[in-house]
């Protein structure tokens, strides 16, 4: 089988995400997608997947064009797609997740369990899934339910298999074992799209690679030919640093220090087990991990929004454990949130406004009850200059703004004032390559400054570009305290996976 | 209510900007958003008149037995226009206008408060009740003097208004209930209890079989606004000034104090205000504490202004109608008011169209949920009149459901 | 990312609308965590004591110890006498308040202070029922003190009195599993109350019956076009209807149905005595020898039940109400499932209205008084399970028709406090038990198919 888009336009109120995009691929090879954050990669997957139309162009299987008015047709068509947020009901069975749609019935609509659990473990085994069908979804681990999500594709005939962003949430040595599935797929004959803006896994994986950049084409390249530099400039269109440029660190005394931390959940899990570590003045502790082993809890309990049951974090000696929010921002800590959209700006506000949302109930932006306003948009004003916010007022809503841009107004929010710590939190998710360098110079700026720093981000990339030291996260504990530079990404990713274990010195 | 996709509203992009236009009217209408402020709520109450009249016509039987088509017409035009001439055409008229906008403006502040919070508050009535409670036993405890008896009552409202309107936040923040159901429940609640406030000897009028209280002292009453004119049927009296004035709060807290930032930054996204430092659960308390005051006042007025007594179903609709009034007005306190004077202007010549045409008044009522509805659902608007513009918002949104 | 909720990839550094609209529409914005963060942490130290937990037992605790000092103080000071429970015709026992008070007062001590102390662990709920139904059996017996009691009685009237809230928590239950909030459920009943009694007026209860399951289900549809096709809050939305409703009912009662008091006045529909069944003592009585309604009502929570976990329809349903992209993406269409099943829910809903006309014979202004937001909080307590439901329906059923038979038995409490007790019920058993309720995922949140 073969899938041709032709000539893809799709525009979006003020945004056009696909412009005349080109794109073919064929049963038996695997098709790298990459481009940055915000490229129009997903808008292309999702109008190949019938979940968008196209405003312009068409798509063509085998030479004959068609149109996937839904998914059903797309399915139809043998087009099989692997969302990068799982599209698994938490609720259901590994079962009844594969079969929803396609299910086995008997008496008014019964649903035929035994039969939809036989044809689920058969092909679970046929492609070495090792996936129990019986097995609520919610229970398991992303690894697992990535399978899932791939035997969903299998189970329904498809030819081509689009992948967007699989490796996101994997662990290196999950990334090892889903690339092993890939080629499995290949040697059966499945055509995949694989979608990235990771260039080496791109150059790994890939019999070819296309490269979109601002919704256009920009170019395909043969992974045998080409090496990363050169694919990241091809991306982003200018060379671009990949590696963040700092000092040698100089720490000084631990600032910020955690010590026994325990946290349980509202519904009795724990999710933080007894942990503890240091982060010293003028130093940059990154936390690795995959996603949902407590860093996020971590970051919570630190900065007030959760209480732990037990032990102490403090804060050049005074104790901030069951501080508040609003205390622990007293107490010169910044807190760059993970979710941007969701816990870091008021999209509703105007810039001016979320530049004080943290900031608005001391001096010199109120005298307690009032608010100066006219103070706070002076101050604004200052910020957008220096920290290079593009947006065409300060009364725009931060809504308006791109996410690079909503990101660097909590930069300059946060890292603007007099401080002893900062605590960040996948600073620069979803954020356009220009983006990340100046946040990141911005970190390492605060780290010169005799700041302490706390960065916590799944990518692994990330962490080790910019730590002075390495802690590892694994099942709500630190598995793995480790200095930069005496450490690389493998043996980091064997502790990210729980395959090793630290032994306390 | 987030309000995320929308242009920025008059209020929340407020600054505090002398370099502005010289000209006030050309800077308050330079930041008014014409699609949603003007054009969508003119084509919904346009069009919740033109279903009010094919209800009207549907209604009448006998005439649609006797295929009397333009009588019909005749009675939609008549109604119409009785509606019309009754809250415009007349100095009294008028006074009843202002009557009916009163309460509406002040139970409208109290749901549009806690819209700006993100919470929803249905009850508007419980909390006028209460408010009416409190104000009613100052009223007719008290006889005089005015200047200290008034205020007393006024204030006793606001307070028994606000106690009723802690108890919702309360569960809502403590106990996770949401606050639709809480207030609901709430509703009925008062409203049996005021039945039976009213049987007993405390409140009860001796002289009488129902259930109603005793009368306010003439000195603990709202002077009358045409006082001056001598002309004891206009009944209009000193809450309208109350009610400006609670908008002019209203206005001041969201825009100017930090409280105001505060439920503005929870309304829009809860999760960043916690995050920046802002204690939810309080500022849900509060919110629901501010609501209860302005339907407090509401009440408070209504019994020692209006009716100088105090009956179960003196708040009748109007916790209900203040959700209207808040959703026309988009919970800003210029469009609240002028909402909550488009609905009284609607109650009081709805009464005169009942009295000189027969057709119920319930047709306001019908008028006003078809109003939130079209309100609720721009994008209906739009389709419905081919309105082309792409700048309209996709209504109010609230939090969802659960806890 | 955010898949089918608005664009994803709009070029960086470009101001976008689309962008700004994400955080409104409810779903996990692009950058929040994946489906799989609590994964990891669900294979942790299963239930721990977290601090949320410990308030909230001690908080139940406190709450033996209140219910405790009441029977103390109001009811081992009642006048003594001894009361009479009916349990049929010629069967009874008697009890004595005041011991029984005294038994309860220790009872809920003891189970306050063991909650306080150390938590009842898995035994919260089964231990919060005894108490509860010790609670009002002592209660009961205070009221009723001196008289006689027909228990039998009171349980058939509780499950009549059940039956329209049944209906119209199946309605809600119909609507929120598919991802609609339905705020709208009382004007669905007070819509089916006012057609059949009309429609029924006009010809027979039975063609009213059918009338009242077409007008409601028209407006359940309107509700759905609004929620779906204009993306309007459901909760405003269900709110209008509501208001909708009740204005027009009571706009045509006083122009149309008190003009011509011909086109109120329908004939009842009396109860069915099962056979043989009815004769089981105490159980008869109250089962079988109900209306056709409750029959209904009960087969329908049956059928619904079993429809909802184990067909195709239910898992489609179900998967509609807690990840609708999840549905789509497999070619579930998710926006006809959720029209299909709130038409049926409009239908369920009017014949529940109906319910008022076969048992009065007439309508009145606002028939319905409110059980429409009862039955919401039905679901809510009932945990958008039908049997859970019927569960709590049956308990406000029971605060019902206790009010009723304490107003006939002139106890002293005043009958307004008996009025507003349903009222009170849902009050204290939604913040009592609501927290732990998990609604499903997607309730209210528009989806967008483009």
């Amino acid at each position: 089988m073969e899938l041709e888009l032709r000539g893809i336009t799709k525009r979006f109120p003020g945004v056009v995400a696909n412009d005349d995009v080109n794109l073919t691929v064929r049963t038996g090879e695997v098709l790298a997608l990459v481009g940055e954050n915000g490229a129009g990669k997903s808008t292309l997957m999702n109008i190949m997947y019938g979940l968008y139309h196209a405003d312009e162009g068409e798509i063509v299987v085998d030479g004959t064009p068609q149109t996937f008015a839904s998914p059903g047709d797309a399915i139809a068509a043998g087009i099989g797609m692997v969302h990068q947020h799982f599209m698994l009901v938490p609720v259901f069975t590994v079962a009844e997740n594969v079969v929803l749609g396609v299910e086995p019935t008997g008496f008014l609509g019964r649903i035929e369990r035994d039969e939809a659990h036989r044809q689920v473990a058969e092909i679970s085994a046929q492609y070495g899934l090792d996936l129990d069908p019986e097995a609520l979804v919610e229970t398991l681990p992303v690894g697992i339910q990535q399978r899932i999500e791939i035997l969903k594709v299998l189970f329904r005939n498809a030819e081509i298999v689009v992948f967007d962003e699989p490796t996101a949430v994997l662990t290196p040595q999950e990334i090892e074992e889903f690339f092993n599935i890939v080629d499995a797929l290949k040697a059966a004959g499945k055509g995949i799209v694989f979608i990235t803006h990771k260039l080496k896994e791109a150059l790994r994986i890939a019999d070819r690679i296309s490269v979109l950049r601002r919704g256009k084409t920009v170019g395909s390249a043969d992974p045998k030919e080409i090496n990363e530099v050169q694919l990241a400039e091809m991306m982003v269109g200018r060379p671009v640093q990949l590696v963040v440029e700092k000092e040698h660190a100089e720490p000084g005394p631990a600032t910020l220090s955690v010590d026994d931390l325990h946290v349980v959940t509202p519904e009795g899990r724990s999710v933080l087990d007894h942990i503890s570590f240091d982060v010293r003045a003028g130093e940059i502790v990154g936390v690795a991990g995959v996603q949902g082993n407590g860093q996020t809890e971590l970051v919570e309990a630190l900065t007030g929004l959760r209480d732990p049951v037990s032990g102490t974090v403090t804060i050049d000696g005074s104790d901030i454990t069951t501080a508040t929010p609003r205390e622990v921002h007293d107490a010169r800590i910044a807190h760059i949130p993970e979710d941007r959209q969701r816990s870091g700006l008021v999209g509703a506000f105007s810039v001016a406004e979320n530049m004080v949302l943290t900031s608005y109930a001391s001096e010199p932006f109120s005298s307690g009850f009032l608010m100066n306003w006219s103070k706070a948009r002076e101050v604004a004003a200052e910020l957008v200059e220096q920290y290079d916010v593009r947006t065409p007022s300060i009364d725009t809503p931060a809504s308006n703004l791109s996410g690079g841009n909503q990101q660097k107004v909590i930069v300059a929010r946060e890292l603007s004032r007099e401080l002893r710590a900062v605590i960040a939190s996948q600073p620069t998710r979803g954020v356009d390559v220009g983006s990340i360098e100046y946040i990141h110079a911005q970190i390492v700026k605060a780290r010169d400054e005799g700041v302490a720093v706390l960065v916590v981000s799944t990518e692994l990339d990330e962490v080790m570009a910019l730590a002075d030291r390495v802690v590892v996260m694994y099942r709500g504990r630190i598995v793995a305290n480790l200095r930069r530079d005496e450490t690389d990404h493998s043996e980091v990713g064997l502790f990210m996976a729980g395959a090793k274990e630290q032994q306390p010195a | 209510m987030t309000e995320v996709a929308n242009p920025p509203t008059p209020e929340a992009s407020e600054p505090d900007d002398p370099t502005g236009p010289s000209n006030i009217f050309t800077r308050i209408w330079a930041r008014i958003d014409t699609t949603n402020a003007v054009v969508l709520p003119g084509l919904a109450i346009l069009s919740a008149l033109i279903i009010g009249a094919f209800v009207i016509a549907l209604s009448d039987i006998d005439k649609i037995q006797d295929g009397d088509w333009f009588g019909i017409l005749d009675t939609i035009v008549d109604a119409y226009w009785a509606l019309i001439e009754g809250a415009f055409f007349s100095l009294n008229g008028w006074s009843e206008t202002l009557i009916a906008t009163t309460p509406l403006l002040l139970a409208g502040l109290a749901v549009a408060v806690t819209f700006r919070a993100g919470l929803f508050n249905i009850g508007g009535t419980g909390q006028m009740l209460l408010g009416g409670v409190f104000a009613v036993y100052i009223g007719f405890t008290m006889t005089g003097p005015g200047p200290i008896q008034v205020p007393l009552a006024v204030c006793a409202g606001l307070f028994g208004g606000m106690l009723w309107g802690l108890i919702p936040g309360i569960l809502k923040a403590r106990a996770g209930v949401h606050e639709v159901i809480s207030t609901i429940m709430l509703n009925f609640i008062a409203s049996s209890f005021v039945l039976w406030l009213l049987k007993t000897d405390a409140f009860g009028r001796e002289d009488r079989a129902d259930p109603i209280s005793k009368l306010v002292a003439d000195e603990g009453r709202l002077p009358r606004v045409f006082g001056f004119l001598d002309r004891p049927e206009l009944r209009a009296h000193f809450g309208f000034f109350i009610a400006i004035g609670a908008c002019i709060f209203f206005w001041w807290l969201l825009e100017r104090t930090t409280l105001g930032f505060e439920i503005r930054s929870q309304g829009s996204n809860a999760d960043a205000a916690r995050y920046a430092g802002m204690k939810p659960a309080s500022l849900i308390i509060i919110s629901f504490a501010i609501a209860g005051s302005f339907a407090g006042l509401a009440g408070a007025t209504e019994v020692i202004g209006t009716q100088g007594r105090l009956t179960q179903t003196f708040a009748g609709n109007i916790g209900f109608d203040a959700i209207a009034v808040a959703l026309l007005g988009r919970s800003t306190p210029l469009g609240t008011a002028l909402a909550a004077f488009l609905f009284g202007a609607l109650q009081a010549g709805g009464q005169n169209m009942q009295v000189k045409t027969g057709v119920p008044i319930d047709l306001v009522l019908i008028m006003r949920a078809l109003i939130v509805l079209f309100i609720a659902a721009p994008q209906l608007m739009k389709l419905i009149w081919r309105v082309k513009t792409d700048d309209a918002s996709t209504g109010p949104k609230f939090a969802g459901w659960g806890s | 990312m955010g898949l089918v909720s608005a664009p994803v990839d709009e070029p960086s550094d470009t101001p976008s609308s689309a962008d700004a609209e994400r955080p409104q529409r409810g779903g996990p914005p692009p950058t929040s965590v994946g489906p799989g963060e609590e994964a990891y942490l669900g294979t942790l130290g299963f239930l721990e004591e977290s601090p949320e937990n410990k308030r909230r037992a001690r908080n139940i605790g406190i709450a033996y110890l209140v219910a405790a000092v009441v029977c103390l103080v109001v009811f081992a000071r009642g006048d003594g006498g001894v009361s009479t429970f009916g349990i049929s015709d010629d069967s009874s026992f008697s009890v004595a308040g005041i011991p029984l008070a005294w038994f309860t007062a220790v009872t809920l001590a003891a189970l306050g202070g063991a909650q306080i102390m150390r938590g009842t662990g898995k035994w919260t709920a089964a231990a919060a029922s005894v108490a509860a139904i010790l609670f009002v059996f002592t209660f009961m017996a205070w009221a009723a003190a001196g008289q006689s009691f027909s228990l039998t009685g009171t349980l058939q009237d509780a499950l009549k009195a059940a039956t329209p809230l049944v209906l119209g928590a199946l309605a809600g239950i119909m609507c929120e599993r598919s991802g609609i909030i339905n705020i709208a459920i009382e004007g669905l009943l007070l819509s089916g109350a006012f057609t059949s009694a009309l429609v029924g007026s006009l010809t027979n209860i039975w063609i009213g019956i059918v009338a009242a399951m077409i007008a409601s289900c028209l407006l359940a549809l309107l509700l759905a076009w609004l929620a779906i096709r204009f993306s309007v809050d459901q909760v405003i939305a269900g709110f209008a209807i509501n208001f909708f409703v009740l204005g027009l009912t009571s706009f045509l009662d006083s122009r149309v149905l008190t003009r011509n008091p011909d086109y109120n006045s329908v004939k009842t529909i009396g109860d069915i005595e099962v056979p043989i069944l009815s004769d089981i003592p105490f159980i008869g009585p109250i089962l079988f020898e109900q209306s056709f309604y409750v029959y209904t009502a009960l087969a329908l929570v049956g059928i619904i039940g079993w429809a909802l976990f184990r067909t195709k329809w239910g898992l489609r349903t179900r998967a509609v109400g807690e990840h609708p992209q999840a549905a789509g993406t497999l070619g579930v269409n998710v926006i006809r499932r959720r029209y299909y099943n709130l038409a049926m829910a409009g239908a369920i809903a009017g014949f529940g209205g109906s319910w008022w006309t076969a048992d009065v014979g007439r309508f009145n202004e606002n028939i319905t008084n409110g059980r429409g937001f009862i039955a919401l909080a039905v679901v809510i307590v009932g945990r958008w399970n039908p049997f859970g439901a019927l569960l709590a329906a049956l308990l406000f059923g029971f605060a019902d028709a206790l009010a009723l038979k304490f107003s006939f038995l002139g106890t002293g409490i005043p009958s307004e406090f008996l009025e507003m007790a349903p009222f009170l019920v849902t009050l204290v058993v939604v913040a009592s038990f609501g927290r732990g309720a998990r609604p499903p995922k997607a309730l209210g949140q528009p989806y967008e198919q483009q």
